[in-house]
């Protein structure tokens, strides 16, 4: 089914549609979770929750948020920030690692043994580590491009084009 | 605009991380419904996304959804959709009510229509009864200015007849013209005739007493102002007047003589 017609289904209630969404979603939404949080049972848990949310605000979506993986994906960043926050007691975003990415990919820091540690290194292969960092801060961390570029002082503009080179290696390796 | 310019500037990698402002954010989903290449390469970045995301996934248990399904189906109740099936269809009883309330309603204006139609049709009948008393009025205003007018005629004598032995209270008067040879009785001081008797007027001559008759007061009882107006060609000397079976007499009944007075007396 077009995805179009399967948001709008869910959105009027469609536990159906819902579960759909879910098996097109659940593991990247939780791939996210894991990633911020570091503890694959809690992700797991977080990753249910996150759900059940996206069920409640279901109607609060509309196509002028951007892509429904984009709105999930925020709404997933923001409870695994939480999560971190309550145990760490940090109060901003920015004071959070943004190296978790670049820790597993160079480490092989198996955060769980039923994680594909060995596709993330082949997708991250041959990036440059200021690559990784900021596709986690963007991706993962859910800085803006404001943000971002504040944080590795470099001009918006850079960011932009940095992220394109980026995304487009990834694209490379997944070929 | 160049779309492979567009493509290539980073812009829709942070579309799909949502990273980018409000505005930007716009402008990239307008683009993306306006030309298909952006839309796909859109798609292609986030398909990029999904994978490296699901590679950092401690994969979900097989049975995940299930345990969702338990939670959002107690939250269920509490959707708007859920406490729908289970309302009153009060919209329905409204409805019906709202339909019988406006027959009765209509059923009521018409009756108060129908009542107001006969109620005017009553007005105009009064109005037209009142229109026909009053140009009565006015007739009868005209007669008795008219009465008035003969009665203050210079040639008038007026002639008191006092009552007499049968009804000492009564009385009468008569306004003789003797130019018009014309006699008013004003006949208010007398009784009303009992049934089958009528008030008959005489003119008298007193040496020797002849007494001519000069007319009956008929239909005494509808004549309001109890005026009548009478011919009288006679070298009169007295008037008098008596009660006579209907229809009238040759001579007066004397015995019944109710009111009688002499001229210039």
């Amino acid at each position: 089914m077009d995805l179009d017609n399967l948001i709008q289904q869910f959105q009027q209630k469609d536990t159906v549609a819902f579960e759909a969404l879910y098996n097109m979603y659940a593991e990247n939404i939780c791939g996210v979770i894991n990633v911020i949080v570091k503890d694959s049972e809690r992700s797991q848990e977080i990753c249910q929750d996150v759900f059940v949310k996206i069920w409640e605000k279901s109607d609060q979506y509309d196509t002028s948020k951007g892509r429904f993986f984009t709105w999930i994906l925020n709404i997933a960043r923001n409870a695994a920030i939480d999560e971190v926050r309550s145990k760490t007691h940090k109060n901003q975003k920015k004071n959070l690692p943004v190296d978790s990415l670049v820790g597993i990919f160079e480490s092989g820091e198996d955060l769980n043994s039923k994680m594909d540690t060995i596709g993330l290194q082949s997708l991250l292969k041959g990036l440059k580590e200021k690559c990784i960092l900021l596709i986690d801060m963007l991706y993962f961390k859910g800085y803006t491009q404001k943000e971002a570029a504040k944080e590795l002082d470099t001009p918006i503009g850079t960011i932009k084009t940095r992220i394109r080179s980026c995304i487009s290696n990834i694209r490379k390796n997944m070929a | 605009m160049d779309v492979k310019e567009y493509i290539a500037s980073g812009k829709l990698e942070l579309y799909v991380a949502g990273a980018l402002s409000p505005e930007e954010n716009l402008e990239v989903q307008h683009y993306a419904i306006q030309y298909p290449e952006i839309r796909k390469e859109i798609e292609a970045i986030e398909k990029a996304i999904l994978e490296l995301t699901e590679s950092a996934s401690p994969k979900m248990p097989q049975d995940g959804f299930a345990k969702i399904k338990a939670e959002i189906d107690d939250v269920i109740p509490f959707t708007p959709e859920g406490s729908k099936t289970r309302r009153t269809p009060w919209g329905s009883y409204l409805g019906w009510a709202a339909s019988i309330l406006l027959a009765v309603g209509l059923f009521w204006m018409y009756n108060e229509n129908a009542k107001l139609k006969s109620e005017i049709e009553l007005t105009n009948q009064e109005k037209q009864n009142l229109e026909e008393t009053l140009s009565e009025t006015q007739e009868e205003v005209t007669a008795t200015e008219g009465l008035l007018e003969e009665i203050r005629d210079k040639n008038v004598t007026v002639i008191a007849l006092g009552g007499q032995t049968v009804s000492p209270s009564s009385y009468a008067k008569a306004y003789w013209n003797k130019e018009e040879q014309k006699v008013i009785i004003d006949a208010k001081g007398l009784p009303e005739p009992p049934d089958g008797f009528t008030y008959q007027v005489w003119s008298l001559k007193l040496d020797p007493l002849t007494p001519t008759s000069i007319g009956l007061l008929d239909d005494f009882v509808s004549q309001d102002t109890r005026l009548f107006t009478l011919e009288n060609a006679n070298e009169s000397e007295a008037f008098g007047i008596t009660l006579e079976p209907e229809g009238g007499s040759e001579t007066p009944t004397l015995e019944q003589l109710y009111t009688l007075g002499a001229v210039g007396a």
